[in-house]
């Protein structure tokens, strides 16, 4: 052991963990970040597009907030960011890697429209709601819990499974949809003469109960983690499951109950995007959402309240780039680069936060 | 006093904004794609063009590229309004049912779904729906392909002998399409195809296969792989990518009898000598009787169709490889359309089931065929008027749906 330390070479960086920082250190680091982003960009937009970069920063400002509807839509593709954001977190914190998000949105979603399509009309609307809640949130429950069975049965591989049931659920949508669409090209939206299982308009937009929803389970979830028994359970299992049986904590039990709560509410933002955002459904319903959530439960340490700004700071980026496109004629490669560096800052920025950089010299003294 | 110096105010500025409208037109435009792909690309092609001759400015336009067929169609056209746009166009199929309900709720505002079906039907004034009679183009490309393979058959350079597989039971040539999607829009296309083809080999067999889906290179490129390796002699098209040209192209150059019709943009450039033309659509008449009706305070037609009559279709330079006197032929032909004298799906000249067709009832409602009910209630029209099936009359969207003896489409 003391030879091999004598001939390995220390390198000129070590990286450390840091133990704690304060807030305010964290305030500034994420500040420099955003700032030193903004110039890189400047950089880009100036050198690249040959456009000025400041004009650039006020456009990409304006696709979330030049007008009240931009910002209203801004909520409503956050809210079923936030959503699924939030549906992960029980999974991530026991570190379950639920990779399946985007498969289980998609089985609430078509859960939703098979009911929309073989009972709108048929029955009262209420119930129709109902049956649209309820079937989806099963589905997105089932497509939770197959992984998590297997995991809690015979310790199956949970990403490599819930990354394969995406593609048997995509495949089930692209079939449905399929013979729904009948010979038309495409599906459009679902009874669109009826406008059954439509979500009601509040405030002039279908989408207000996602809101209501998202805000709602904001707190919920919170409190969930934190406060709830379940919530310790969840954490001592994501520690160490040995740790748990030996705290008597039946692991499996907790495993596949969390996937259920994780997949339901899944389910349950495929009911919210069909019945009050799309009215229809294709393989692009969750859109991407599903592994897009996978970095705001991550980035956000499981506190959905952080996840309700990091899906801010997304959904801002994404609307942004949009609309640098369209503003400047722009190829939409060109104006993701500006979102996507920003982006890469802030991430960045993250590294920065939970790691201290030593240099060779300096650190010679503490060793 | 102060209260009505400020409604005064508030009726002038009122009044200066009316005007200002009535001036100044401001189209928005909602692409399914960008420049990177051929069909969104002549679209664009178009409205240049059509703002070029008008005189219009590059802010009096506003892009809206990559939308796909879903919600974000919807909030692109309310968006587009929201800035101040006062003709709004789509340029994909599935973009209309967002569109329709974008035209319901802003009534001043146009909204023209291109490629769409339901426009006169769906009770709204400012909805629009316009195509091209691109399939009097397809029609033409199919005779440029009929003089190649007369020529093929005449010098002896294809034979049952050469290449015994391109030839059915029958002694009937064979031929291949590359479809899209299997519905009227790509029925009626194909059957233009070969008739124009058949108008000059009378003994072809076509089969069709389909992709489903409009823009996929890789897979149109092994759907034409897959019907050259049957034996079919032309590929032709419609669907948006140059994949089938590319891979006719590079069976052309390994030593098999095979010839490309395109769509949408000359195929030269992919494939200098097995692209034969392409049926090419000219979007930039539609958008100059647009905006100038717009500019105009004059109202357009809920369904737009014009071909060769406007110059709204035609093909691209002929290849090399074409045959002799193509060039005159496709002159006289697209001339007898022109007049009038040639009619494309003449009942004459096709059977379905054996039988010359003497009825066709087309329903030009609009269903919803996961409920299997309609949304817009049409009429029930007959198609078949003197001797022909009357395409892209009834309305704009194509409705020709007959499967004609002589084509065999792939199962999906």
């Amino acid at each position: 052991m003391g030879e091999s330390k004598k001939t390995v070479r220390e390198p000129l960086f070590r990286i450390v963990k840091r133990d704690g920082i304060s807030m305010t250190a964290k305030v500034i680091i994420r500040v420099v970040a955003v700032l030193l982003a903004l110039i890189a960009d400047a950089l880009f937009i100036y050198f690249v597009t040959g456009l000025n970069p400041l004009d650039v920063y006020k456009v990409m400002f304006q696709g979330t907030f030049s007008t009240s509807m931009r910002f209203m839509w801004a909520m409503r593709d956050l809210a079923s960011l936030l959503l699924i954001g939030i549906a992960l977190a029980p999974a991530f914190k026991m570190r379950f890697w639920n990779v399946g998000a985007e498969g289980q949105v998609l089985m609430g979603a078509l859960a939703t429209a098979a009911v929309m399509v073989y009972y709108g009309g048929k029955v009262p609307n209420a119930l129709l709601y109902i049956a649209m809640l309820v079937a989806s949130l099963f589905a997105g429950a089932l497509w939770g819990f197959i992984p998590g069975w297997f995991r809690a049965r015979f310790s199956t591989n949970e990403t490599l499974f819930t990354l394969m049931m995406n593609y048997v659920a995509i495949q089930i949508v692209a079939c449905c949809v399929n013979i729904w669409r009948g010979q038309a090209s495409g599906l459009g939206k679902l009874n669109m003469k009826t406008k059954a299982g439509w979500f009601p308009q509040i405030m002039g937009h279908r989408f207000m109960i996602n809101l209501i929803v998202v805000l709602v389970l904001v707190f919920a979830m919170y409190a969930y983690l934190r406060y709830s028994k379940h919530g310790y359970e969840i954490a001592v299992v994501g520690e160490s499951e040995n740790t748990a049986r030996y705290a008597g904590i039946n692991v499996g039990k907790v495993i596949i109950r969390t996937m259920i709560i994780s997949g339901a509410l899944c389910g349950l933002t495929g009911f919210l995007i069909v019945g009050g955002r799309d009215q229809t459904i294709s393989t692009n319903t969750a859109g991407g959402d599903g592994f897009t959530a996978i970095i705001v439960a991550w980035l956000a340490k499981f506190n959905t309240f952080y996840m309700a700004l990091i899906s801010f700071l997304l959904i801002f980026l994404s609307k942004g780039a949009a609309e640098i496109a369209s503003a400047y004629n722009l190829n939409d490669f060109a104006s993701d680069i500006i979102a996507g560096m920003i982006l890469f800052f802030i991430l960045g920025s993250e590294f920065f936060i939970n790691y201290r950089i030593h240099r060779k010299h300096s650190s010679k003294e503490v060793r | 006093m102060k209260k009505l110096i400020a409604l005064m105010l508030a009726a002038v500025l009122c009044m200066v904004a009316c005007v200002a409208m009535a001036a100044e037109l401001k189209v928005g435009v909602i692409l399914v794609g960008d420049e990177t792909e051929g069909y969104t690309l002549a679209h664009m092609n178009g409205i240049k063009a059509a703002a070029q001759s008008l005189g219009m400015a590059d802010n009096q336009i506003v892009w809206k590229y990559k939308v796909p067929e879903d919600q974000t169609c919807y909030d692109a056209a309310l968006d587009l309004v929201g800035q101040g746009c006062n003709v709004i166009v789509s340029n994909s199929y599935g973009h209309q049912t967002y569109m329709v309900e974008a035209a319901s709720e802003y009534e001043d505002v146009t909204f023209v779904a291109m490629t769409g079906d339901f426009a006169a039907i769906s009770g709204l004034s400012n909805f629009k729906n316009a195509f091209t009679k691109i399939y009097e183009a397809r029609y033409v490309s199919g005779v440029v392909a009929g003089m190649k393979l007369a020529e093929l058959l005449s010098s002896g350079e294809l034979s049952a002998e050469k290449q015994p597989n391109s030839f059915d039971a029958d002694g009937n040539v064979k031929i291949g399409y590359v479809g899209a999607f299997n519905y009227a829009e790509v029925v009626s296309g194909y059957t233009a195809f070969f008739l124009g083809v058949r108008s000059i080999v009378p003994n072809v067999t076509m089969e069709v296969m389909y992709t489903n889906s409009w823009f996929d290179i890789d897979k149109e490129a092994a759907t034409a792989e897959a019907l050259i390796a049957k034996g079919c002699v032309i590929i032709g098209q419609h669907a948006d990518s140059t994949g089938a040209p590319a891979a006719t192209q590079k069976l052309l150059d390994a030593g098999n009898i095979c010839y490309s019709i395109g769509y949408n943009i000359d195929m030269l450039p992919t494939a200098p000598t097995a692209a034969l033309t392409s049926p090419t659509n000219e979007w930039s008449v539609f958008y100059t009787e647009l905006f100038s009706a717009a500019m105009n305070g004059e109202e357009m037609p809920a369904d737009w169709a014009k071909g060769f009559d406007a110059d709204a279709v035609a093909i691209t330079t002929l290849g090399p490889s074409c045959a002799e006197g193509t060039a005159e032929k496709v002159a006289e032909v697209e001339a007898a359309i022109r007049d009038g004298s040639l009619k494309i799906f003449d009942t004459a000249t096709f059977t379905v089931g054996g039988e010359t067709v003497t009825s066709a009832p087309c329903d030009l409602s609009f269903m919803d065929y996961s409920t299997m009910t309609a949304i817009y209630e049409g009429e029930t029209v007959e198609a078949i008027v003197d001797g022909a099936f009357q395409e892209s009359t009834f309305r704009s969207a194509p409705y020709f749906a007959l499967r004609i003896d002589g084509i065999v489409e792939d199962a999906q």
